[in-house]
């Protein structure tokens, strides 16, 4: 069992969990995630590493499902049934490039270690924060510190830039010469941006979320077609080549189990609170 | 005068095949003790035992089957357990007739004695009337050994370990012990409260387990190696074959070890009382002649499928899956379509599988497997309707650890190479054996590189040489 140290709403329906690690920070890596599983009849769920420490380890997620709700409800001292990791392949360093990088929802906490490790290799950051609203949008102060330049958006124009992050990249990439984009955040938000990018031929790296279950390689279930061939986001990704995914498939696949997650919720609910 | 021999072994009785069909149960009821007494008495006690050369962690087979004909139930388990602690397991899911019954001598003339059942038998007799004391623990030699993957090699090793005085940890990287015991092998043929306990005796005589901990990601093997003496790598055969024909990425195809982990492992068949879902199909295709196909099929049919298709390439002949597990699955309903090869899954607009494209075969000059190599019979395409396939045609070694162990020599299929007397791998201080090393094998195979594996790590703490030139 591992001991929550924190939990807290961040924003609205999203939070942040700290959990007890002495292990997992030796080898941890921006890009990285952990596999954890709320208690003993809870289902193994991939969450993007945001921070670590000697003793512990930071995760931020939306309450979407029985198995994030079930961890939105965790309080300090709590424990859950499994933590693992970290998995998957670190984000590929790169040296003295332009970077544009882009979070949303869940994805902002995601992009800190990424920039971080940006800076510490001497890149010149861009970072665009988006949301539905300004309510929505948070740890600007943390991820300033790693940025040159850095910008909101919100689709209702309550803070930052008013619109859709394709706008504004568009306009960005015409004016400032881009090496990189990188991207964390709903397979919708990748989607987007890879499209974005396309026609300006910039390389476009996402952090994509498929269904795992071992997240080991064993089971399969988050093959993603790349470049036409099938690899597995838990051991050759979780970061793969925007332009070279097959969206389609990636969408389609996340809804597998669609139905049977609210019926989950369904039933959590009913059992938590009659 | 010879005694007179019973020709066939005492049959097992079993769950009905129509009612077991709906439930997680365990199929064989196993033997009662008077059914044990008979069968243990049809061993002859050959003076030189041929049926030990046939089980590869060596077992006393007559020891113990005599103990169990004298009606010394305990005797016989203290025996069973001098050289395999898992023998619940091991006379469960062993290919007996393959090994220990094969050469039987009985087998000349008539059916062998059933070993496997009374192993079984003797095992889930001490499970009923309590565990026998932890035996004595020799004084500690000071030497750690690092097991990694608590599947049938590493337990085996960790047994075998503790008992010389070693001190041995266990990294699994689920949540649970057992490997492929646990995540692969239903409920229905090893009930996995025998798994842990088996597991909770290595941990009594002072195991340590290490659950959550993914070796090459968590830690490497060079850095295990700053902590540890000696490390044995048993973990397993970890990454799904596909058949890379077109719509197998539809949604409601999977790998066997996915739909086997998530039934097994997760509990998705208690869905939703646990949180795993699993596609419960109404015309369920499982690909391949194995025994996880078997699995496979008869757990789809637990799931509530009208139909599950057992679709394989070669005739029935020619399936290596255990005949005892297709006898099962035949009795349960599987509706086997051999010489039969998918070439093509068709999807709807939502990219859910419905279709199915076969082609049909016909058996051609034998192969490099010795089998007759099936041939496709062209123009002979049909399709089927089908709303889940469970693709169950093997698979090849995890690659975290070969990935993240730059000096380890990996074969052509990902596998690690070892010498086959020892275990040794090209690392010095490393061990492995099992599906990592043969591919996809069985579980006593990999005990029984396992106990080979143990004796060379015993030798090796105990004089510090890795290799006899060395000097």
């Amino acid at each position: 069992m591992y001991r929550v140290l924190k939990r807290e709403l961040i924003v609205p329906n999203i939070h942040l969990l700290v959990i007890e690690s002495e292990l997992i920070h030796k080898n941890a890596h921006a890009g990285e995630f952990v596999v954890v599983r709320a208690d003993e009849r809870g289902e193994r769920i991939p969450l993007n590493l945001v921070d670590w420490d000697r003793g512990s380890v930071s995760m931020v997620f939306m309450a979407l499902g029985t198995s994030t709700y079930k961890l939105a409800s965790l309080k300090v001292g709590d424990e859950i049934a499994t933590l693992a990791g970290p998995l998957g392949k670190p984000t590929e360093k790169v040296q003295g490039k332009n970077i544009v990088c882009i979070g949303g929802c869940y994805g902002i906490g995601a992009l800190y270690p990424a920039i971080r490790m940006f800076k510490e290799h001497k890149n010149h950051i861009t970072t665009i924060i988006e949301a539905r609203s300004r309510l929505l949008l948070y740890w600007q102060e943390e991820l300033r510190k790693y940025s040159d330049e850095f910008y909101e958006i919100t689709r209702d124009g309550s803070g930052g830039f008013k619109g859709h992050v394709n706008d504004f990249l568009i306009n960005y990439i015409k004016k400032n010469k881009t090496d990189m984009v990188y991207v964390q955040g709903c397979t919708y938000l990748t989607y987007l941006v890879s499209q974005t990018t396309r026609p300006f031929n910039v390389k476009t790296i996402v952090g994509l979320n498929p269904i795992m279950v071992d997240a080991t390689g064993m089971c399969g279930v988050c093959r993603v077609i790349v470049g036409g061939e099938t690899k597995f986001g838990c051991v050759d990704g979780p970061e793969f080549d925007g332009h070279q995914v097959d969206w389609d498939t990636l969408l389609a696949r996340r809804r597998v189990y669609l139905d049977k997650e609210r019926y989950s919720l369904s039933f959590y609910e009913c059992e938590k609170y009659g | 005068m010879a005694k007179k021999i019973i020709p066939e072994k005492t049959p097992m009785r079993e769950q009905p095949p129509k009612e077991r069909a709906k439930n997680y149960d365990e199929v064989p009821y196993g033997y009662s003790e008077k059914e044990a007494m008979q069968e243990a008495r049809r061993c002859l006690q050959c003076k030189k035992p041929i049926c030990i050369k046939g089980c590869p962690v060596e077992i006393d087979i007559p020891g113990f089957i005599r103990l169990i004909a004298e009606g010394d139930f305990r005797g016989a388990t203290e025996k069973l357990k001098e050289k395999n602690v898992l023998p619940a397991v091991c006379g469960r899911v062993c290919p007996q007739e393959d090994q220990c019954e094969k050469i039987c001598v009985l087998a000349k003339k008539y059916e062998p004695v059933a070993i496997g059942r009374l192993e079984r038998f003797a095992a889930d007799w001490e499970r009923a009337h309590g565990e026998s004391s932890v035996p004595k623990i020799p004084r500690s030699t000071g030497k750690k050994v690092a097991i990694i993957g608590a599947g049938p090699g590493g337990l085996t090793v960790a047994g075998d370990l503790i008992m010389k005085g070693h001190a041995v940890t266990i990294f699994e990287a689920l949540h649970k012990p057992g490997g492929v015991l646990v995540y692969g092998i239903p409920e229905f043929r090893l009930p996995k409260a025998i798994v842990y306990r088996e597991v909770d005796y290595l941990v009594k005589c002072g195991v340590v387990l290490i659950v959550d901990f993914i070796v090459g990601k968590t830690a490497t093997i060079d850095q295990l190696l700053e902590d540890f003496d000696a490390i044995y790598i048993g973990t397993g055969a970890g990454l799904p074959w596909f058949m890379n024909i077109p719509g197998e990425n539809l949604n409601g195809v999977y790998s066997a070890n996915e739909y086997l982990t998530r039934s097994n492992l997760m509990k998705a068949y208690l869905f939703p009382e646990y949180d795993t879902p699993i596609v419960r199909g109404k015309r369920v295709a499982v690909i391949g002649g194995g025994n996880v196909a078997m699995d496979c099929a008869r757990t789809a049919l637990r799931l509530g499928a009208d139909e599950v298709h057992n679709v394989y390439r070669r005739s029935r002949k020619e399936m290596p899956a255990r005949e005892e597990e297709i006898h099962h699955a035949e009795e349960e309903g599987i509706i086997f379509d051999i010489l039969t090869l998918p070439v093509k899954y068709i999807g709807d607009e939502r990219n859910w599988v419905k279709k199915m494209e076969c082609i049909k075969m016909r058996l051609g000059e034998p192969d490099a497997s010795g089998r007759r190599r099936p041939v496709p019979i062209d123009g002979s395409n049909f399709i089927t309707p089908i709303d889940t396939v469970v693709c169950a045609i093997g698979q090849s070694p995890n690659p975290l650890i070969p990935q993240t162990t730059p000096d380890l020599k990996i074969g052509k299929w990902g596998n690690i190479e070892v010498d086959p007397k020892t275990g040794k791998t090209s690392k010095k201080g490393c061990w492995a054996g099992g599906d990592v090393v043969r591919g996809g094998a069985t579980v006593i195979l990999a005990m029984g590189d396992a106990r080979v594996a143990a004796r060379s790590i015993d030798e090796y703490l105990k004089t510090g040489v890795w290799r006899a030139d060395e000097g």
